[in-house]
C-alpha cells in the first residue's frame, strides 16, 4: 500500500537533536530506506576532503621552527626520513615507513656514543595525517612537558626528532638509536571523514627495530575535538610510569587510568535508559 | 622433503619452489602478495599456477604443511582435528575436481555441511582461488552456518547487522545517540559491538554495563559487545561484568596470534568463561572474531604464504571455539593489501565462501580506508553481491562514516537498501521485536514507521534533563 499523496518524499527524523551529542551521522531521514539527496552529496564532499588530506605534506621545517621556539629549544628538532621516498611508495611499501633511510640512521648514530642514556624519546611522525601533527603536536607536547615535569621521578629527555613518511614502528629505532629506555611516537592517525586531524600516541617501552604491536600501547584520537590533550598526557604518563616501574609495556601493561570508573554507578547513564 | 611443482607452457617452462609458492602464485592478484614478494609475476604464470594446483589431489594438503608442524600451533589444529571419516566422500578428489563437485547438484547443503570437518583450511584456499566470482556467491550461498544465543543469526534469506555505535571518547550518551538511531531503523540484530576508543578494562565493562541496561530495558532479542583484547574481557569476566559475548581479533598464523597478545589456550579459557555465565537464550556461542587478509604479513607472520591462506587458516581458529560471529574486515587494511574497490570485492567474496565452506558463520565489514582507491560504489557492489551470498551479516553505522575507527563501512540506510533489493529479513527473534516496538510499518515490505514509536519517544522526553557529559 502506497502512502498517501500528503506525506513527504523525505522522511525526517524526530530524534535530529541527538545530534548535539556526536559527530556521527545520525538522523540522516530517509528517502524510502535511502539516503536523501542532501546528505549524500554531504558525504561524497566529506570522502573527497579525506582523500586529498591524505596526500597533503607535513611542513617539517615550519614545524621544526615552532617547537624550538614554543619550548626554547637549544637546537631544533632533528629531521629524519623513512626508506619511502613519497607518498605513493609510502601507501604500497609499509616495510620501508618502518624503517630509517641510511642518511637518518647515520645522522642518528654519529650523535649516538655522546648520547647518554635517557628515559624518554619523544618522536614526531607525519603518518598518514600531516595535519593531525602540524596542527596538535605542539599544544600536546605543552601538556605532556607540565606533567612531566609534575611527576615525582625526573624524565630525562632524548633531542626531539621528526620522521617524514614515517610509520608507528619506526619509532623503535629512532628510541633505540637514542638510547632512550622508552619512545613516544606521536602519529597523524588516517583520516576520517569527520577528523582529519586525528593524532595517535604510542608508547613502548625498550624499544627496539622489529618489535610487534603487542609491544606496544597506544592511546588514540586525540585532537580538539577528540581526546583532549591534557586527558591524553595523562593517560600517557600513567602508562609511562607504570612501564618504568615494570620495565615493560604492551598488551601485559594495562592502560589503567580509567580504573576509577567503576566506583562511579552513574557512569552508564543517559536518556535511553534514565527512569 | 617439500617437493617443487613444474608446468610447460608453449616454450616457457614454469617452476613453483614449494606448494606455499604454488598457492601464491594461482592467487588473483593482490597489493598485500606483492608486498610480500610471492605474487605471480606475469599473468600466465598465475593462470599455469592455477592449471597445476587443479591437478593436485587434496590429500596433498593433509601430507605437506604449509607451515611445519613443529613451529605453529594452527597448524597441529588443523592436522589434528581433521575429520578423516568427513573427508571421505571427497578424498579422490583433485582440487580442480572439488571445484566441480562443490558447483554439482551433489553438494547440497545438507551434503557440504557433512563434509566440513573433512575440509582443511588451505583446501578451501586452493579452490576458491580456481573459482570465479560466481562461484564463490553460488557456493557460499549453499554452505548455510547457523548459530544462536540471544536470537538466530546465518537462516535461509536473513541477513544481520552488528549496530556499531563508537564514539571518539566513548561518550555515554554520544553512544546511546548511535544506538537509538540504529534500533529505529532495524540495525543490531547480530551484535550490539562498540569499539572502544580507551582500550581497557574499566572503560570496557563501563560500556557493557551500558549496553546491557538497553537491551533490558527494551527487552530486545540481541547481544552485545566490547571489542577490547581477549584478556580484557577475561578480567571483566572475573570482576562480574555483564558480558555476553567475547571479542578477539584472530590470524592464520601462531605468530600473528603471538602478536596480538594471545594463544589458542587463551581462547578456550575464554569461551569457558563466557559461556559458564549462561547469559544467552535460544543457543550458547559466545564468541565474536574479527579477521582480515594482510594481518599475518602486517605482523611479519605469514611464513611466504600468500594473505588469502593465512585468511583462511585463521577460520580453523574461528570454528575450533563454536563462535557467534566471525567477521572478515576486508577493506580496514589499507591499500597495501588491497589495493582498491575490484581487489577488495574479490576478497570479500573470498573469504564468505572460505569461512562458510569450514563452518564459520560469516559476516563482513565491507570497508574501505580514506587512503584506498575506493569509494561508496564499490562498496554498493560487494554489499550486493554478499547478500546474494548468503552473508550472515553486515555492519551498521550511522551514514557509513565510523568517526572512531576514521573508515568507512556499511550504513543502516545499506542494510536496509540490501534487504528491500533483495528480500532478505532480520534474525526472526529480532524481527518480531521490531515490529511489535512499532519500528516498522510494516516488516515484510520494509517499511518503517514515519512516527517515533512510544517506547523511544518517551526515553527521548528525558534528554532535556541530561547534562553533557564531557569524556
Amino acid at each position: 500500500m502506497p502512502p498517501d499523496e500528503t506525506s513527504p518524499i523525505v522522511v525526517e527524523n524526530p530524534w535530529e537533536r541527538l545530534r548535539a551529542f556526536t559527530d556521527a551521522r545520525i538522523g540522516l531521514g530517509r528517502a524510502g530506506v535511502s539516503l536523501p539527496t542532501r546528505k549524500l552529496l554531504e558525504f561524497q564532499l566529506a570522502h573527497a576532503q579525506a582523500q586529498d588530506a591524505v596526500h597533503c605534506l607535513l611542513d617539517v621545517d615550519g614545524l621544526a621552527c615552532e617547537l624550538q621556539e614554543a619550548f626554547e629549544l637549544a637546537q631544533a628538532p632533528q629531521r629524519l626520513h623513512s626508506q619511502a621516498q613519497d607518498r605513493a611508495m609510502y601507501l604500497q611499501r609499509p616495510d620501508y615507513g618502518r624503517r630509517l633511510n641510511e642518511a637518518s640512521r647515520e645522522q642518528l648514530q654519529t650523535a649516538a656514543p655522546s648520547t647518554p642514556r635517557v628515559d624518554l624519546a619523544v618522536v614526531l611522525v607525519d603518518g598518514l595525517s600531516a595535519l593531525a601533527v602540524q596542527q596538535n603536536a605542539k599544544p600536546f607536547l605543552k601538556a605532556l612537558y607540565r606533567q612531566l615535569e609534575q611527576d615525582s621521578n625526573a624524565w630525562e629527555m632524548a633531542p626531539l626528532t621528526i620522521v617524514e613518511q614515517g610509520r608507528v614502528a619506526i619509532g623503535d629505532e629512532v628510541g633505540a638509536l637514542l638510547n632512550a629506555d622508552a619512545v613516544l611516537v606521536m602519529i597523524g592517525e588516517r583520516p576520517g571523514l569527520s577528523s582529519p586531524d586525528s593524532l595517535g600516541l604510542y608508547m613502548t617501552w625498550a624499544p627496539a627495530p622489529g618489535l610487534k604491536d603487542d609491544r606496544r600501547n597506544c592511546i588514540s584520537n586525540v585532537r580538539p575535538a577528540g581526546l583532549a590533550m591534557e586527558e591524553a598526557a595523562r593517560r600517557l604518563l600513567l602508562l609511562l610510569k607504570e612501564a618504568r616501574e615494570r620495565q615493560l609495556s604492551g598488551v601485559k601493561l594495562k592502560d589503567r587510568s580509567e580504573d576509577n570508573v567503576l566506583e562511579s554507578t552513574g557512569s552508564t547513564r543517559n536518556f535511553l535508559v534514565a527512569d | 622433503m617439500a617437493q617443487t611443482y613444474h608446468s610447460t607452457v608453449g616454450s616457457r617452462h614454469y617452476h613453483f619452489k614449494s606448494l606455499a609458492a604454488l598457492m601464491a602464485k594461482a592467487t588473483p592478484s593482490r597489493s598485500g602478495d606483492r608486498l610480500a614478494g610471492v605474487i605471480a609475476e606475469s599473468a600466465e604464470e598465475r593462470v599455469v599456477a592455477q592449471m597445476v594446483l587443479a591437478e593436485l589431489p587434496l590429500t596433498t594438503f593433509l601430507n605437506e604443511a604449509l607451515i611445519p608442524y613443529e613451529d605453529d600451533e594452527i597448524t597441529r589444529l588443523i592436522i589434528d582435528d581433521h575429520d578423516i571419516k568427513a573427508f571421505a566422500p571427497i578424498k579422490h578428489l583433485t582440487v580442480g575436481d572439488f571445484r566441480n563437485w562443490l558447483l554439482s547438484d551433489h553438494a547440497t547443503p545438507e551434503v557440504l555441511q557433512s563434509v566440513r570437518a573433512g575440509i582443511t583450511p588451505e583446501m578451501a584456499a586452493a579452490v576458491s582461488k580456481l573459482m570465479r566470482n560466481q562461484d564463490l556467491i553460488l557456493v557460499g550461498k549453499k554452505c548455510q552456518v547457523v548459530t544462536a544465543f540471544r536470537n538466530t543469526i546465518g537462516l535461509p534469506g536473513r541477513l544481520s547487522t552488528r549496530l556499531q555505535p563508537n564514539h571518539p571518547t566513548d561518550d555515554v550518551t554520544g553512544i546511546a545517540a548511535s544506538i537509538l538511531d540504529g534500533l529505529l531503523y532495524g540495525s543490531g540484530d547480530a551484535v550490539i559491538g562498540i569499539n572502544p576508543a580507551t582500550d581497557n578494562v574499566a572503560q570496557s565493562v563501563k560500556l557493557m554495563r551500558l549496553m546491557d541496561e538497553v537491551i533490558q530495558k527494551y527487552q530486545i532479542p540481541t547481544q552485545s559487545c566490547v571489542l577490547t583484547h581477549v584478556t580484557n574481557t577475561l578480567e571483566a569476566i572475573e570482576q562480574g561484568a555483564p558480558v555476553d559475548l567475547v571479542f578477539q581479533s584472530i590470524g592464520g598464523t601462531e605468530a600473528t596470534n603471538r602478536s596480538f597478545g594471545f594463544d589458542l589456550a587463551t581462547l578456550a579459557e575464554a569461551e569457558a568463561a563466557a559461556q559458564s555465565l549462561a547469559r544467552g537464550t535460544v543457543g550458547n556461542n559466545v564468541m565474536y572474531f574479527e579477521t582480515g587478509q594482510g594481518s599475518a604479513l602486517s605482523a611479519d607472520a605469514h611464513h611466504g604464504l600468500d594473505q588469502q591462506t593465512c585468511e583462511a587458516r585463521a577460520y580453523a581458529v574461528a570454528r575450533k571455539f563454536n563462535p557467534l560471529l566471525v567477521n572478515t574486515v576486508v577493506g580496514f587494511i589499507g591499500p597495501e593489501y588491497l589495493f582498491d574497490g575490484k581487489e577488495i570485492t574479490r576478497a570479500g567474496l573470498e573469504d564468505h565462501f572460505c569461512g562458510k565452506l569450514l563452518g564459520v558463520p560469516m559476516g563482513c565489514d565491507v570497508c574501505y580506508t580514506n587512503h584506498a582507491q575506493a569509494d561508496q560504489n564499490d562498496m554498493d557492489n560487494l554489499l550486493t553481491l554478499l547478500g546474494v551470498a548468503g552473508c550472515n551479516f553486515l555492519m551498521g553505522i550511522p551514514g557509513s562514516d565510523d568517526i572512531m575507527l576514521n573508515y568507512q563501512t556499511t550504513s543502516f540506510h545499506d542494510a536496509l537498501y540490501a534487504r528491500r533489493a533483495l528480500g532478505l529479513k532480520a534474525a526472526p527473534e529480532f524481527e518480531r521485536w521490531l515490529e511489535e516496538m512499532q519500528i516498522f510499518q510494516d516488516v515484510s515490505t520494509h517499511r518503517l514507521n514515519d512516527q517515533l514509536p512510544a517506547a523511544f519517544a518517551e526515553s527521548l522526553r528525558h534528554l532535556h534533563k541530561e547534562p553533557r557529559h564531557a569524556t
